[in-house]
This record gives C-alpha cells, structure tokens and sequence, in this order.
C-alpha cells in the first residue's frame, strides 16, 4: 500500500486519491490566443523527474498539491493550495 | 526425413544461424535515423527498406529490441473502433498482420479468435451499437450480440444476474485476433536487416543538433551522427526525446500493468474485455491467461508492478469468470504508455522539418505496428504524411480537431 500525507486527513492510503494533473499557469483567458489556450489545456511538461500536480483526497472532496518524483515514485511532499496563491506573481509550479 | 536428422543429430557441423547481424560500428552519417528499436521502429525501418529503397538507415535504441512496450502489451489486434478515422487506421494495420507471418518469412503466430467487448450497462450498449454502425459502414465486421450469442460464443463466462455487474450484451469483433508480440519485432528486424539497414542496440541517443530549423545530427553515447531526417518511435518516452527537438507533447507517461496466469489446456478461444470491470483476457499460444486491465491511476517513468492492479483485476475477472478462482498468476509487470487526451496516437510531421514522430501510444500500440511502420515509412522517405495519418497529426491539438477514441479504449481509463 502506498501512502500520501493528506495536508487535511493526514496519512492515507494513495488509492483514496486522484491524480488531476499537472499544475499549470493558466494564462489570462481576455488576451490569450487559440495557441496558448490550447497548449495550456493539452500539452503537458510530463518530466522524468519532480512534477507538481493537483491531487484530490475523494472522500472529502480537498484538493491540495503534491511534489513527486516521477521517476522513483516518491512522494516529496504535499501542502494546501493557498500557499500557491501566496508566490508573487503566482510562480504556480515553481518551488 | 529421420535419417538425415540422425546424421544431424549425431554430426558435429551445427552451425548456428545468426539471423540478426551482430551490431555493427556507428557510421558517422546516415540518411535516416529511427529513434527506437520496437516493434514500430523496426516496421518503419523495413518499409523504408522495402517500398522506398532507402537502406541507409541506423534504428538506435537505449535498451535491446523490442525489449520496451512491443513486449509487455497483451498482443490484441482489432479495428473496432469508434472514429471513421481510427476504425480506417486499424482496419488497415489488422488486413497487415493478417499476411505478416508470410511477408515476413517468420511465424508471429497471428490467431483470430473474435474479440467481444462486454456490455453491462445502457450506456455501454449504446457505445456498442454506435461502435458495430461505424464500422459496417467502412467494411469492418463487428455487431451487437445478445447473451444467447454470448452464451453459444463463450460458454466460460458467467452469464448470471447475481453479480455486481450483470452482462447485458457485446459488441462482437469476429475479426479480432492474437499474435506473438517479440516475434512481429524479430520479424521486422530480420527483414530490415537483410535490406540493408543498421540495428544499434544499447545506443542511447543523449541529444539532437538542430540549425535552421532542422535537425543535423544525432547526439549518442557512441558517437554523433549526421542525419537526413530523424524518426522518434519510442512510446513511454516520448516526451523526452521531444524536449531535445524542442517541442511540446500532449502526453503523459502512465505505466500500464499486466499478467499472466500458469498455462492450461486450450479453453477460452474469444478475446474477452470489459469496460465497466476493466478486464481484458485472452489465452495464448502456449495456455497461458493474458490479462490486463486499466493504466495506472497517476504518471510514472517506471515499469514496476503494484499489489493493487493485481487485486483489482482478479477481483474484477473473478466475476466474469469464477472458474479461474484456483488459477495462479505467475508474472505481472508493466510497461510506460503514452496517454493523449483524445485516446488516439501522434503520427507525422513535427514543428522541427526533418524530425517525424510516431508517439501517442496508450494503450493501443501493438495492433497498430504494422501499418503505422508502413504509412510512416512513407511520410519519411516523401517528407508528407498520406491521407490515412492526417487526423492524428500533432497539430491536431491546436486545431481543436481531436480524434476522441475514448469510447473504443479497451477499458475505462
């Protein structure tokens, strides 16, 4: 069993949660072209290495941020999205 | 002729046949370079050989042939999908495999068997019709059966109402078939080899040079090569290779598991899957219960097996079949899929103008190998993709012009 550390519920079993992708900078939907909305809605960076996604803990329905590994599956840490909103410039991603 | 094989037997001449070359010294330039020695390298690298007399090509791969997802899929060939463009797409890769064992002078052990896709709910039943009228109308045999059908056609599977998910229908693939996944590999690289061309394994490409927009040599371990034009092949991976061109990918690396039981005598002829229990079973050649079931839930460059797929599928399968209650697993494993957001590949021209890319491969890459080593041969050696790999160009993306195959994924993902 692989466990993720909830920032909410704490340590649980990885198969209560869901993996909703990688955290992206959306850009600004009035001055983006088609090109950047379609790169930002499907193309994705997919490292063999640390990748900073959204995951949901389903029963209670919170979403946090995970850093993993993506080679060694680790799991480096989570932590609750505001901390994301707190970065100049919203740096999303960047750690 | 038992005398001649006594004398054999008991003679001292056996030479031992070398069917591949060994690998030759890395030439410091080629005309093409394939990026990856699987099954769709390979088949790349024998058309080019075959139909457009380019022989001058090196297929380099980090690990040994077919060693990567052409050997850990669960071998399935079927063309009923749900798009006119993919069902065209596989239609063609299937009639390919159907002639590939005498084509290619090697036996692949391509057996049909008929490929049902369970329906257990409305829903499902209705993606089987649209499914079975899409495909009538391009010339592909697939129709809805009922659990009469069902019964008559695979006497194994539990029928009952009991369960969780009760069978309410298929969509049966008559068409649908079986081989031996390393043999298509061997198969095309012996073919390829004998026309010419380079196998280089263990030759791991660590860059690409580019000027003017084009890509003038490859970067190895062994050495650079200059290049005429470059053809990544090497799904799992894609991205990677991708970032030394330059360019970004709409995919995602997600393992994909799968097991095998202990052999058993001949008794399950169809290809059975399910969407709804994220099962598909088969029996090979030599008896032994190919099974797979859903990609794994997150990303993952890594090919290691988990304890909660093999639960989760024997627990799924036992409810289709409670007969293989006893049996046992003997191995499971996985490979690294390429998962796009529309289900379908990424075939043909790239932003870079001499680097093809044949990428996209979820869990639908197999039964594709042949045709897409042929059409990509030809978009390589004209420089033009054909009519046939249009819809799955890589601009797609940026033309809101998807190919949705989710419908016809083997399982839900």
């Amino acid at each position: 069993m692989k466990i993720m550390d909830c920032p909410l519920n704490g340590p649980r079993n990885i198969s209560e949660f869901a993996c909703r992708g990688e955290v992206k900078a959306m850009p600004d939907p009035d001055t983006a072209s088609d090109r950047d909305w379609a790169d930002y809605l499907f193309m994705q960076s997919n490292p063999a290495g640390v990748v900073h996604e959204w995951w949901i803990h389903l029963p209670s329905s919170y979403w946090f941020i995970a850093e993993r590994d993506t080679v060694t599956g680790e799991i480096i840490k989570t932590y609750p999205p505001d901390e994301l909103f707190k970065r100049p410039n919203r740096q999303l991603g960047a750690s | 002729m038992p005398f001649a094989l006594l004398r054999y037997g008991l003679g001292r001449s056996r030479e031992p046949q070398r069917e591949l070359p060994a690998t030759p010294e890395l030439k410091s330039s080629y005309e093409v370079v394939i990026i990856g020695a699987g099954g769709h390298g390979l088949a790349a690298a024998y058309y080019l050989a075959r139909d457009h007399g380019i022989t001058d090509i090196a297929v380099l791969d980090k690990g040994y042939l077919g060693g990567g997802n052409t050997a850990r899929n669960t071998a399935i060939i079927r063309a009923n999908y749900l798009t006119p463009e993919g069902v065209k797409f596989y239609a063609e890769s299937a009639e390919l495999f159907r002639g590939l064992s005498s084509e290619l002078g090697f036996n692949i052990m391509y057996s049909e068997r008929g490929h049902l896709t369970l329906a257990h709910t409305d829903a499902a039943l209705r993606t089987a019709r649209w499914r079975a009228e899409v495909n009538k109308h391009l010339g592909v045999n697939s129709d809805v059966v009922g659990p009469d059908d069902l019964r008559r056609l695979c006497p194994q599977l539990n029928l009952s109402g009991e369960v969780r998910f009760p069978v309410l229908g298929a969509l049966y693939h008559p068409p649908g078939a079986i081989a031996r996944h390393d043999a298509v590999a061997w198969g095309y690289a012996i073919g390829a080899a004998r026309r010419g061309v380079e196998i280089h394994q263990q030759t791991t490409v660590t860059g690409l040079k580019q000027k003017g927009g084009k890509i003038t040599a490859v970067q190895t371990d062994r050495g650079e090569i200059a290049c005429g034009s470059v053809l990544q092949a090497v799904a799992g991976s894609s991205t990677l290779i991708a970032d030394m061109a330059g360019f970004r990918l709409p995919i995602r690396t997600v393992p994909l598991q799968a097991c095998v039981s202990q052999p058993l005598k001949p008794f399950l002829n169809p290809i059975i899957v399910s969407g709804s229990l994220h099962v598909y079973i088969s029996q090979s050649g030599r008896g032994e219960l190919v099974m797979g079931g859903a990609a794994d839930p997150y990303a993952l460059y890594s090919t290691r097996s988990t304890l909660d797929f093999s639960e989760a599928l024997t627990g799924d399968l036992l409810e289709l079949f409670p007969c293989l209650s006893t049996v046992k697993v003997m191995r499971q494993w996985a490979g690294m899929t390429d998962m796009t957001p529309d289900f379908s590949p990424v075939m043909g021209k790239t932003p870079v103008e001499n680097f093809y890319i044949d990428a996209g491969w979820g869990t639908w890459g197999f039964k594709a190998t042949p045709v897409c080593g042929k059409r990509m041969a030809e978009t390589v050696a004209t420089g033009a993709a054909p009519e046939i790999l249009a819809p799955f160009r890589l601009s797609r993306f940026h033309e809101m012009a998807q190919v949705g195959e989710r419908g016809a994924a083997s399982v839900g993902h």
